[in-house]
């Protein structure tokens, strides 16, 4: 008897969770349209949002799916590929008119996505594609040309000459390889530079801090280091400490708030910028024309832009005009 | 062993013989230590005599921090027979509270980090409550909890790193010459060392590990120790916490993450027994060090990235295999 009260406790308490949960998911992750000429929900579908630049897309996205009078329902898959495998089957489920992927894993969505082309379902990739899968468009940063741009902009920074490391991101990461293969390229076109060391820090700001450090113990002669993401920028400019910006040259890839912060107090000498605010919206545009049995291209890529000292005020000025207004109030 | 080694003053020491024998027996029983030394050996030559610098050396101190204090935290639950897989989003969250509480809510630094600290606390108890009371596995509860309150620490951060007062920054700042985080790696390897010999409740752990319903029957009050072990690891994961938040002047949202196999490994590197009843706070700490020099190891020879995952699981395997191996030679 005792036992059925505890499970019975139990169970209420799972369902009332689940009932909070549930109420949480509708207040924070839907942006309610005016869902009129019967335009549906559509699914953005997110590797992870503990990273500023993919907060960014959902803004555009978001505010760009409220502008067209779209509802967004928007999952987090906590960078796990199986989370996102079940999310695609949910929302096919659920049947939503399409859906924008943000893979956590190019090869493993090959399989994840099947229900939804199964289901003649609209897909949009962005930043990240799907191997092997023809989706309808895959809007992404031009990696290879920020990653030549990076080299271009370092070598100014340092005259062309002097001893750079690479803090690479995540091993077998499509952004680490375009980043990296763009980068080395255009760097071999000056003889005077020479990368000394290249390693990995993961994309992460304490990795950044902690690679960099040792790289510095080994050479210590280095004048100037890549890193093919801000996080790992700014682990390697709290390294540097007051070498940052002076002796040594940071250059920095993403545009990231705190990023161009550094960028306007000297501390990151370049920064590439993507312009994820724009990725999000493009999405949403691309899936409204979809909707309207518009063309779209197969393959967009938006422009990145290397900032620098000169150009990092008027670049934050017309990106928050971009940027989705009430994305500030949401906190 | 029976030649006595050079470095030794034989003045010091009764007999020669005895000489070999005490080096034998602190071999054997320092196995982790032993290892430890080799690999700083080996990495000094290979690295062409930079490893071995008082800088590299503070370096590998620093990095080695936040790992060995989330050990010594793990080493109490381990010791209890226990396991902590919450310890990693217990720093990240503790970092983002104290941060969120001076930032967001405007309350003073000082006021921030206690909070933090606090917070802790508070997710080290839930986790014992639920293991002592509520009779969950610790690997299911604390399993839990690594997912509630990474999720938490999403919540209030909103995705966006938070700057943190000067009270949080501090832990990753220097006291004159010597780095705070060091300083912390000492202190709270010292409290778990007296924690476990020198106290009734840390002796208490010991029993509880060994055989709980011994312990028990003994009248030992088995669930408060239990409650106890995990408020400790959630408070020495709140101090881990400032350091990663301090070193960056910023709490992240995936700060720690995934540090709490780290620990683990830390722990039973250093000879802890995953079955409870053994474990001791020197050897934790020789543990996270051996972790950590792997790591700026690699990076000094610029081992390439796809092989240093290989090399760290190697590692970790090999050492904990000699340990085993060695055991087993002293058991017969």
């Amino acid at each position: 008897m005792k036992s059925s009260i505890k499970w019975a406790a139990a169970a209420l308490a799972a369902t009332s969770v689940l009932a909070f949960t549930a109420g949480c998911t509708n207040n924070t992750s839907t942006t309610p349209g005016a869902t009129t000429n019967g335009s549906g929900t559509i699914t953005l579908l997110l590797s992870t949002l503990d990273n500023p630049f993919f907060v960014s897309i959902q803004q555009g996205a978001q505010a760009e799916a409220r502008a067209e009078g779209l509802t967004l329902t928007v999952q987090n898959a906590n960078n796990d590929a199986t989370t996102q495998a079940n999310q695609i089957q949910t929302a096919v489920a659920s049947k939503t008119k399409a859906i924008i992927i943000n893979p956590v894993d190019s090869d493993a969505a090959q399989a994840a996505i099947q229900p939804a082309l199964a289901a003649k379902i609209p897909v949009v990739a962005v930043d990240r594609n799907i191997t092997g899968v023809t989706v309808n468009s895959f809007i992404a940063s031009d990696n290879v040309t920020g990653g030549k741009q990076a080299a271009d902009a370092l070598a100014r920074a340092i005259n062309s000459t002097g001893n750079i490391l690479v803090l690479e991101g995540t091993p077998g990461a499509s952004s680490t390889r375009d980043r990296g293969q763009g980068f080395t390229d255009e760097i071999a076109k000056y003889p005077g530079i020479k990368i000394v060391a290249s390693q990995t820090a993961n994309f992460d700001e304490t990795d950044g801090l902690n690679v960099t450090t040792n790289l510095m113990q080994a050479h210590p002669d280095v004048v100037a280091i890549y890193a093919q993401n801000d996080e790992m920028a700014l682990g390697a400019v709290a390294a540097l400490g007051s070498k940052a910006g002076t002796s040594v040259k940071v250059i920095g890839f993403d545009g990231s708030d705190q990023g161009l912060a550094d960028v306007k107090a000297g501390t990151i000498a370049a920064d590439v910028a993507q312009q994820p605010v724009l990725l999000g919206k493009q999405a949403v545009v691309t899936v409204g024309q979809i909707l309207k049995g518009q063309t779209v291209q197969e393959t967009q890529s938006m422009p990145v832009q290397t900032i620098t000292k000169d150009n990092v005020d008027a670049f934050i000025a017309s990106n928050s005009s971009a940027a989705n207004p009430s994305a500030a109030a949401s906190s | 062993m029976s030649t006595p080694s050079a470095s030794l003053s034989p003045t010091s020491l009764p007999a020669p013989r005895s000489v070999g024998s005490a080096l034998g027996r602190f071999a054997s029983s320092n196995g982790p230590l032993m290892g430890l030394i080799v690999l700083c050996i080996i990495l000094e030559f290979a690295s062409g005599r930079i490893f071995l610098t008082s800088d590299n050396l503070s370096n590998v101190l620093v990095q080695a921090s936040t790992i060995a204090v989330l050990a010594f935290g793990q080493t109490f639950v381990i010791v209890a027979a226990g396991i902590d897989l919450s310890v990693g989003s217990a720093a990240g969250i503790t970092g983002m509270v104290a941060a969120w509480m001076f930032t967001s809510a405007g309350l003073p630094g000082g006021v921030a980090l206690l909070g933090g600290l606090a917070c802790g606390l508070v997710v080290g108890m839930v986790n014992g409550i639920a293991v002592a009371y509520g009779k969950l596995p610790s690997f299911i509860a604390t399993l839990a909890m690594l997912s509630v309150a990474r999720g938490l620490t999403y919540v209030i951060s909103q995705g966006q790193p938070i700057a943190t007062p000067s009270a949080v920054s501090f832990f990753g700042k220097s006291l004159g010459p010597i780095p705070v985080p060091i300083i912390v790696l000492v202190v709270m390897g010292l409290i778990c060392a007296f924690v476990l010999n020198y106290t009734v409740i840390g002796r208490s752990m010991y029993a509880v590990g060994g055989n709980m319903e011994a312990a028990r029957l003994a009248g030992l009050p088995v669930k408060r120790i239990l409650v106890t072990v995990f408020a400790l690891s959630g408070l020495f994961a709140a101090v881990a916490g400032m350091i990663v938040a301090g070193r960056l002047d910023s709490a992240q949202p995936s700060g720690a993450y995934g540090y709490e196999l780290n620990s683990i490994a830390a722990v039973v590197i250093g000879g802890a027994s995953l079955a409870g009843g053994v474990g001791r706070a020197s050897g934790t700490l020789v543990g996270a060090l051996i972790l950590t020099v792997i790591n700026n190891g690699l990076n000094l020879l610029n081992v390439n990235s796809f092989w240093q995952q290989v090399v760290m699981g190697l590692v970790i395997a090999i050492a904990v295999l000699i340990d085993v191996i060695r055991h087993k030679g002293l058991s017969h």
